[in-house]
């Protein structure tokens, strides 16, 4: 069934254990968004060594898409360079807009998000975290992250 | 068994509207978002398609048939409209685009003409977006100050302290009628009897009472008033502003350009008496005639009737939804509330609820639904909501509960 697409194990899993989702004392870099559409709201922390992500972490609340897609993608992210974060936030927005056939090597559980595709307002729940996290990588070099918007 | 609800025949009427027979899969179409916007009826199709096919012209300008029939047809709608709303004559009803356009209006045309520092300008904490964020804008220019009256826990207006609130200082009340987020009735009549004691005026946000409540303007002695038709079986960027003649007057345009003007110079022009000074620009003329067919309809079936219908579904829903397990937002007494039902189910978080509801073809809204104010107010992002409307039957209410089941399934 079409449901089943979506709500796969895997996010299942990751919706309640989410990994890595605490607080980030050591983080150099930090952004919060919300998704105007419903107010889920997310924080994504980085803490650097050199050009490599250290240590990645998210806080919040919200869906169990956008909850899921924050705890894969830190664990996806940890550990690699800056510029191949980067890369595959690329490949995930990509995947989500239906473009790039997923490279399970690459996106690893992150895969598992490829139902949400048939369900085009559910997208922007999917690709909140990612959004985050390149703003705050975005923001390196600036003084302390990137405040939120006000609206 | 659908039958009567309240004072309405839900299995005749459901007949009327052809979008009931959409199916989602296999399974029937289960609408339960109508406070977001109304399904239409084929008598409001019909008028609007009618327009097009045989009477389409610019009103107000073509001297000729059609120009003629297109005019009488629009000017005709606004007729219904304030017999529908008790106005004291067509020239106090302003067609807008809706509450939106309305609200925009009376802060526009009335306030930054009359606010100044040192004014306040008092809303509530349950508004939609619409009557908040045109005040702020409004506030800044003028340098009035923006005051909210607070909320109870159970979701009513905290008016223990009113007083303090609505003062000689007050200049303005804007309103809501009834909440789209919490489905909460606001005690209109008191709340326009203490604003003219301090001689403030009162604009009320009509958008999700006026499809549900017989309204009398001049009975609630309310200054401004404004409806959407699109939730009130009219077509989309149909509504108004009902005003009283000499607040109207009193009000500056909002929209400068064709259609409102006595006289163009080249350092001033000059206006147009009341309504047409605000209807710059060509109207959606054929939208609006669509909406007087939409009240045609509503008094054919009788204020009072819809107001039964929605009473007792929301009591039936209230109730089960409660029994379910579901954690309800706003007041649990139908007789003081409307029929859109904001509620959580267990710890499932609304979106996914929503996609799950939508597997089974019922159709709800999830987010904060344009009031985030009330969404901090109850500490939650967003809600799940359930709305009601004439067309809406107890079965469906079930198939809404009995849905429940399978988000928990997935979730918990």
């Amino acid at each position: 069934m079409a449901l089943d697409d979506m709500y796969k194990e895997v996010i299942l899993d990751h919706y309640k254990n989410p990994r890595n989702k605490h607080d980030l004392p050591e983080a150099e870099l930090s952004c919060t968004r919300n998704n105007p559409l419903c107010g889920d709201e997310i924080t994504v922390f980085v803490h650097e060594d050199g050009d490599t992500i250290a240590l990645v972490a998210f806080m919040g609340a919200g869906c169990s898409i956008s909850q899921s897609s924050a705890s894969m993608m830190t664990e996806a992210v940890s550990g690699k360079k800056i510029d191949q974060a980067k890369a595959l936030a690329a490949e995930f927005r990509g995947m989500m807009a239906g473009e790039v056939e997923p490279d399970e090597d690459g996106l690893g559980d992150l895969v598992a998000l490829k139902g949400v595709v048939k369900y085009p307002i559910r997208i922007k729940c999917a690709v909140l975290a990612w959004d985050v996290l390149q703003e705050a990588l975005d923001s390196a070099g600036t003084a302390s992250g990137s405040a939120p918007h006000s609206v | 068994m659908t039958g009567h609800i309240g004072g309405l025949d839900v299995e005749k009427i459901r007949k009327d509207f052809p979008i009931l027979a959409r199916t989602v899969g296999d399974r029937p179409m289960i609408y339960l978002d109508s406070a977001a916007t109304s399904q239409k009826p084929q008598q409001v199709i019909d008028a609007e398609s009618d327009f097009y096919a045989h009477h389409n012209a610019n009103a107000h300008r073509g001297l000729y048939m059609l120009g003629e029939e297109a005019t009488e047809l629009f000017e005709g709608a606004r007729g219904k409209l304030a017999r529908f709303f008790g106005a004291p004559g067509p020239e106090t009803i302003v067609f807008t685009r809706g509450v939106t356009e309305s609200l925009n209006l009376v802060s526009q045309g009335w306030g930054r003409k009359f606010l100044h520092e040192g004014d306040e300008i008092l809303i509530t904490e349950m508004e939609h977006h619409s009557n908040i964020v045109p005040w702020q804008m409004t506030a800044a220019v003028t340098g009035a100050t923006l005051r909210y009256i607070p909320l109870t826990d159970d979701g009513q207006l905290d008016l223990s302290d009113l007083g303090s609130l609505l003062t000689e200082r007050t200049k303005i009340l804007s309103v809501t009628g009834m909440s789209n987020a919490l489905g909460t009735i606001t005690p209109l009549k008191q709340l326009v009897e203490s604003a003219h004691a301090v001689d403030a005026i009162v604009s009320v946000d009509a958008a999700q009472l006026a499809p549900h409540h017989r309204i009398d303007v001049q009975e609630l002695d309310v200054d401004l008033l404004g409806f959407s038709g699109h939730k009130m079986l009219g077509p989309t960027a149909s509504g108004g502003l009902y005003g009283k003649a000499e607040v109207l007057d009193a009000m500056d345009p909002m929209l400068g350009g064709g259609e409102m003007i006595h006289e163009v110079f080249h350092d001033h022009s000059t206006f147009k008496p009341i309504p047409y000074k605000f209807e710059g620009g060509t109207m959606p003329i054929a939208q609006e005639v669509g909406l007087g067919a939409a009240v045609d309809y509503l008094d054919a079936l009788g204020m009072e009737a819809v107001r039964a219908h929605e009473e007792e579904i929301t009591r039936y829903a209230l109730d089960r939804l409660i029994d379910a397990g579901a954690t309800v937002f706003g007041p649990k007494d139908a007789s003081i509330r409307g029929g859109a039902v904001s509620f959580w189910y267990k710890d499932v978080h609304p979106h996914d609820l929503a996609t799950i509801l939508n597997e089974e073809g019922v159709a709800i809204r999830a987010g904060h639904h344009c009031a985030q104010l009330v969404m901090r107010r109850f500490d939650t992002p967003a809600t799940a909501r359930a709305s009601f409307y004439i067309y809406n039957t107890k079965e469906e209410v079930d198939v809404l509960v009995e849905s429940l089941a399978k988000a928990e399934a997935i979730f918990i």
